[in-house]
């Protein structure tokens, strides 16, 4: 067996690994050992590679690769070990773009390699494709890194004309790709580069924040799509494989995540959803009514006297790294004989099951974990709903209001408890930018302030009391 | 050179329909680290990288081809890790009797 069809079974293998693997993620029992062994196929094609003959010859430039890769890996372990969970959703985003630049950058340099011999045009397309998406991943997956940072604005960004200059843009790439397929110019494919860069910005800058994860599945699976165009120019079955996987599992997984926020996806990726911010701010409205606030002590005399409290944790929960002092009141409130279960929204926090994530890591019982149906049944008893940090998932305005954005999402009926309470930082709106009616409701308490410095606090008087 | 696009084209079509039925059941507790880990698998641009790294010519192919391999390498350990970690969180707890926290209302 020559050494080359040695090579293609092993890489074989790998391409086998990666489609166990997938299913394996599947289930939360074979989740993780899916992903090593998607990881130990990576390692056995990379180590492959390194024997691979190209063009009739061994590789060139071993120890510049060599170099690379302990580069990838000097830098990627410690920021993937130990950035916070709450930035999880901006790592995935930011992996997911250099591995689309990755692949324009192969799609491109293939193309110079190959040019003297005059390619087909179907050769020409290939790379065109892989330049266009890897690009388009690239730049978008920047944009949402810097939303979900908050190194600039997580509401949409607007401007008058903005179709008009993103059909100019396409259209200036269309005519683009028609150049390079005519004259296989490979200056043009520099300027399709370019304008790719743009059209993904152009195309992230109106999505807001809140719909960022939706986005970031599907640059995912463009990316896959961007490999899977590198591998019909490299002639790689396995990159095709694996990039069509990716490509195909990630589009349905995006439209998964988008029915779990009740919205079609081209609503979520061309409404500019949330632009209109309508809350005002304040503690009192034009209308005159206002919201009523207690203090931390105030309700930890209320959740003494339930007899069933059910959490309901957002976001906010995860910022303020509230999660550990949350399950020592649950845990407290239990010993006293009061019923607690956690409330979790498909989309809480900022990507789905992020929250779960969250809670496990706070070794929250499995268990005590109820998903948003379950939640609206036990709510009916419930005496006391917690809002920690939540606040558009447990919107009315999704199931009352037809004028509002979120019209039709899936919601957490808060409402339905004897008494509601929002820790809140403050009267700012919710990550979509919009109102919540919930919070003016009379049956409704209030408590500003850090969600982990007010729950220590309620810890402490529940204690006392 | 016809035959092998053919065959290409098969791989890819057969691959879209393994692809969307894999995923098909995943309760969305998982949605996540089910991107992270495909996030991670589409990492194996890394192959390609070094396949142009290892015939590059000249120095343009030099240098672009040394930074696709930074790139994919960096897409393929941060991808792989950060899915172990999110995934870390959902090991097997061992089973409190009082699983029916949810079952029925207190009597």
């Amino acid at each position: 067996m020559s050494r080359g069809t040695l090579i293609d079974l092993l890489y074989l293998f790998s391409a086998t690994t990666f489609v166990l693997a997938l299913k394996g993620l599947g289930s939360p029992k074979r989740a993780r050992h899916g992903n090593m062994l998607a990881a130990f196929g990576m390692l056995v094609a990379i180590v492959a590679t390194f024997f691979r003959p190209v063009d009739g010859h061994a590789m060139y430039h071993v120890p510049l690769m060599i170099l690379g890769i302990v580069i990838g890996l000097v830098v990627a372990v410690p920021v993937a070990r130990f950035v916070k969970m709450t930035a999880m959703p901006q790592l995935v985003a930011i992996f997911n773009g250099v591995g689309g630049g990755a692949a324009a950058l192969v799609s491109i340099t293939e193309f110079m390699h190959i040019k003297s011999t005059h390619p087909a045009t179907y050769v020409a397309l290939e790379v065109l494709l892989g330049v266009l998406i890897g690009t388009f991943s690239f730049a978008g997956s920047a944009v949402s890194f810097a939303k979900l940072q908050e190194l600039m604005t997580g509401r949409p960004v607007t401007y008058p004309g903005q179709q008009f200059i993103n059909g100019i843009v396409g259209l200036a790439s269309l005519v683009t790709i028609v150049w390079v397929l005519v004259s296989a110019s490979q200056t043009m494919i520099w300027v399709l580069l370019g304008l790719a860069a743009v059209l993904g910005v152009l195309f992230v800058l109106p999505i807001g924040g809140a719909d960022v994860p939706v986005l970031i599945s599907l640059l995912n699976a463009f990316t896959g799509v961007a490999v899977a165009a590198s591998g019909f120019t490299l002639g790689s079955n396995l990159l095709i494989v694996a990039g069509t996987l990716v490509g195909a599992s990630g589009l349905l997984l995006t439209r998964l995540m988008s029915k779990a926020m009740g919205r079609s996806l081209g609503n979520i990726l061309f409404s500019a959803f949330g632009a209109n911010v309508t809350a005002s701010g304040a503690t009192e409205r034009a209308d005159g009514r206002s919201v009523r606030s207690g203090s931390p002590e105030d309700i930890a005399i209320m959740l003494g006297f339930a007899s069933r409290v059910v959490f309901i944790p957002g976001y906010g929960l995860a910022v303020s790294q509230g999660q550990h002092v949350l399950r020592e009141l649950a845990d407290l409130l239990e010993s006293k004989g009061i019923e607690v279960f956690y409330g979790i929204h498909p989309v809480a926090g900022r990507m789905p099951g992020h929250m779960n994530v969250l809670l496990a890591e706070a070794n929250v019982p499995y268990e005590q974990l109820v998903e948003m149906d379950e939640a609206n049944s036990e709510l009916q008893t419930a005496d006391v709903a917690l809002v920690v940090g939540a606040n558009d998932t447990v919107n009315p305005a999704a199931v009352d209001d037809k004028t509002s954005p979120i019209y039709g999402m899936p919601i957490i009926h808060a409402d339905l408890a004897e008494n509601v309470v929002f820790l809140k930082r403050s009267m700012r709106p919710g990550f979509a930018g919009i109102e919540n009616e919930l919070l003016y409701n009379p049956k409704t308490t209030l408590v500003f302030g850090d969600a982990k410095d007010t729950l220590t606090k309620m810890v402490a008087a529940v204690k006392a009391s | 050179m016809g035959n092998a696009l053919l065959q290409y084209a098969t791989v890819f079509m057969l691959t879209i329909f393994v692809g969307i039925e894999i995923i098909a059941k995943v309760p969305s507790i998982l949605h996540t680290p089910l991107m992270s880990g495909s996030n991670a698998i589409h990492g194996v641009i890394l192959v390609g990288s070094m396949t142009i790294l290892g015939a590059a010519t000249t120095n343009a192919e030099e240098i672009l081809g040394f930074l696709a391999v930074i790139l994919a390498a960096l897409n393929v350990v941060g991808g792989f890790v950060v899915t172990d970690r999110m995934l870390e969180m959902f090991k097997p707890k061992a089973k409190t009797p009082k699983a029916g926290a949810t079952s029925e209302v207190a009597k």
